[in-house]
């Protein structure tokens, strides 16, 4: 069966009422309702770096993405989390070009420049290659470019290492300065903290966010987990397989599908690693004052 | 002795030189996609190639090129299907094609056929044309693998960031599967048709341990498939021993060296 047969495709969804703050929905599975949209399916927003409308995507006969729409504008961090399984790396495929979806597009301005890092980048060892090389490879840089690319992302002593011998964060960082290497005014980051180890992963968020506002770049990562990561993210999209739901890390940590899918405590653990807070909310949503939360963030 | 200014022995000593340049590059790809199993089927392949050839009385090496860029075909549709692993399905392929091969052999033309000769090739009995075809063909094998080697390496390092970065991966990987196919046919009247990814992948290995970058991987392998070439058919015409696989214990024992070497020096 060819997937762009299969029935059940539903229609762009006109609901836009939610692209700021998540609104309740009673999703905890992803097929049989109307799945609920992260961004109004209008159309893409004209200062997005990319746009996703509609996009759905089948794996034989399991539609592993439905009706997907999302924008990334400069300067803001986006974050998709999800279970694992939830399409969240067949999603970034599509936003790549690296797969066509069975519907939907993807627009991209011709001013809007990609710098990738993807997942689990386990490099064979029968590959012989320096960190230096890969940065030349396929790209015109200078030793100074490449020097101050490392410098920036902290990893300038791994310059002669071999790259199949780095750690999980020198690998990440090592792959950013690629990225940014291509100038890019868009950075998508599959999973970067997989392999690193938790104050390795909080560094790394650090970095991303300086590198945000040094650059004014636009951010897209991915995550299945979720604490360190919300609590830098402009935005956060809950996709299992479906939008479940969209909004400010503080709403969407409170949104009942969110819940379902990541366990009543993942709400709790968020204002733990938020910093730059002035009230949190309750179970119930509503904002209370801070003063209650373990003043000490991140780290121990 | 020792012949050495006989005319044959030059012949094959420039035939097995060119083939060393001409594989060195192609055959660290091969390593580095984890290949040398599908370039095994590939060779086999062409063993029917040169029954199809026989029977249909075209140019052999045109018949084994043909035959290997049909069994590329086929292994591309294979990798594709989820029904069984790929290195299942390479299994079954592996014998079909050798088997197919032998079999069409000799219904074609009967025993009278060296079947030796394409299982094994016959270094020494390499003809001004087969020179031709080496360093007429492998001339352009090697403009286009230098052409494609960026993209090359950056497929193998990783599909899918190269892939993001704007290379198409359909162009390289295709072009690689013919260079691969011309490069058997012609290494096959040196070293046999069974013994060809010898000369593609154990030159790799051997440079491997001592190489930091995919280029002096490559460039390591090109030289140490030269001296392979050397000390095998110095073997050859000091022992009587056939010449391609003298060549092939040459090349194994280079990489074993190598191989140990680099144990050390990284202990």
């Amino acid at each position: 069966m060819s997937p762009r047969d299969a029935p059940g495709m539903p229609s762009p969804n006109g609901n836009g009422s939610c692209n700021t703050a998540a609104v309740p929905c009673s999703c905890g599975h992803n097929h049989g309702h109307q799945p609920f949209a992260g961004q109004p399916a209008t159309a893409p927003d004209p200062d997005a770096l990319i746009s996703a409308r509609g996009l759905s995507m089948w794996r034989g006969s399991r539609e592993v993405l439905t009706d997907i729409n999302l924008d990334v504008k400069r300067g803001e961090i986006v974050t998709l989390i999800g279970p694992n399984g939830a399409g969240k790396t067949t999603l970034v495929r599509l936003l790549l070009g690296i797969e066509q979806p069975d519907a939907g597009r993807v627009v991209k301005p011709a001013s809007t420049r990609i710098g990738y890092v993807p997942q689990r980048f386990e490099v064979d060892s029968a590959i012989p290659m320096t960190v230096g090389s890969f940065l030349t490879l396929g790209e015109h840089a200078t030793l100074k470019d490449i020097r101050a690319a490392l410098e920036e992302t902290g990893a300038a002593k791994t310059i002669s290492q071999q790259l199949s011998k780095l750690s999980g964060g020198e690998t990440q960082r090592v792959l950013i300065a690629r990225a940014l290497l291509r100038k890019p005014n868009l950075l998508i980051l599959d999973e970067p903290a997989s392999g690193v180890d938790f104050t390795g992963e909080a560094d790394l968020y650090d970095l991303i966010d300086r590198l945000r506002a040094k650059h004014n770049l636009g951010v897209l990562l991915v995550s299945h987990d979720l604490h360190v990561v919300m609590a830098r993210s402009d935005r956060v999209i809950c996709v299992n397989g479906h939008v479940c739901c969209s909004g400010k890390p503080e709403d969407v940590s409170q949104h009942a599908a969110y819940a379902r899918i990541f366990g009543p405590q993942a709400a709790s653990a968020l204002g733990v690693y938020r910093h730059h807070h002035d009230h949190r909310h309750d179970l119930a949503g509503e904002p209370k004052p801070l003063a209650d939360v373990p003043p000490q963030g991140r780290g121990s | 002795m020792l012949e050495w200014p006989e005319p044959f022995v030059w012949r094959a000593l420039f035939a097995a030189l060119g083939l060393a340049i001409i594989a060195a590059p192609l055959g660290c790809i091969v390593v580095w996609r984890r290949m040398s199993y599908v370039g095994e089927t590939l060779s086999q392949a062409g063993l029917l190639g040169v029954a199809l050839g026989l029977a249909a009385n075209v140019d052999l090496t045109l018949a084994v090129i043909l035959a290997a860029i049909a069994a590329a075909g086929v292994l591309t549709l294979l990798s594709r299907q989820q029904m069984v692993p790929l290195d299942s399905a390479l299994g079954l392929m592996h014998h079909a094609t050798l088997a197919l091969g032998i079999a069409a052999i000799a219904l074609v033309k009967g025993p009278a056929i060296d079947l030796m000769s394409y299982l094994f090739g016959d270094v020494f009995a390499v003809t001004q044309n087969d020179l031709y075809w080496i360093y007429g063909g492998g001339a352009v094998v090697v403009a286009i693998t230098l052409y494609l080697w960026q993209p090359l390496v950056r497929l193998s390092l990783h599909e899918d960031l190269a892939t993001a970065e704007g290379i198409n991966p359909r162009l390289p990987r295709a072009a690689f599967d013919l260079l691969l196919a011309v490069v058997i046919a012609v290494a096959m009247k040196i070293v046999g048709i069974l013994l060809v990814m010898a000369f593609l992948v154990v030159p790799a290995v051997a440079a491997r341990p001592l190489s930091d970058t995919p280029e002096r991987m490559a460039a390591l392998a090109a030289v140490l498939a030269i001296l392979g070439v050397i000390l095998g058919l110095w073997l050859s015409l000091w022992s009587d021993a056939p010449g391609g696989p003298s060549i092939v214990i040459a090349l194994c024992t280079i990489a074993s060296i190598s191989l140990l070497a680099g144990s050390r020096i990284r202990r």
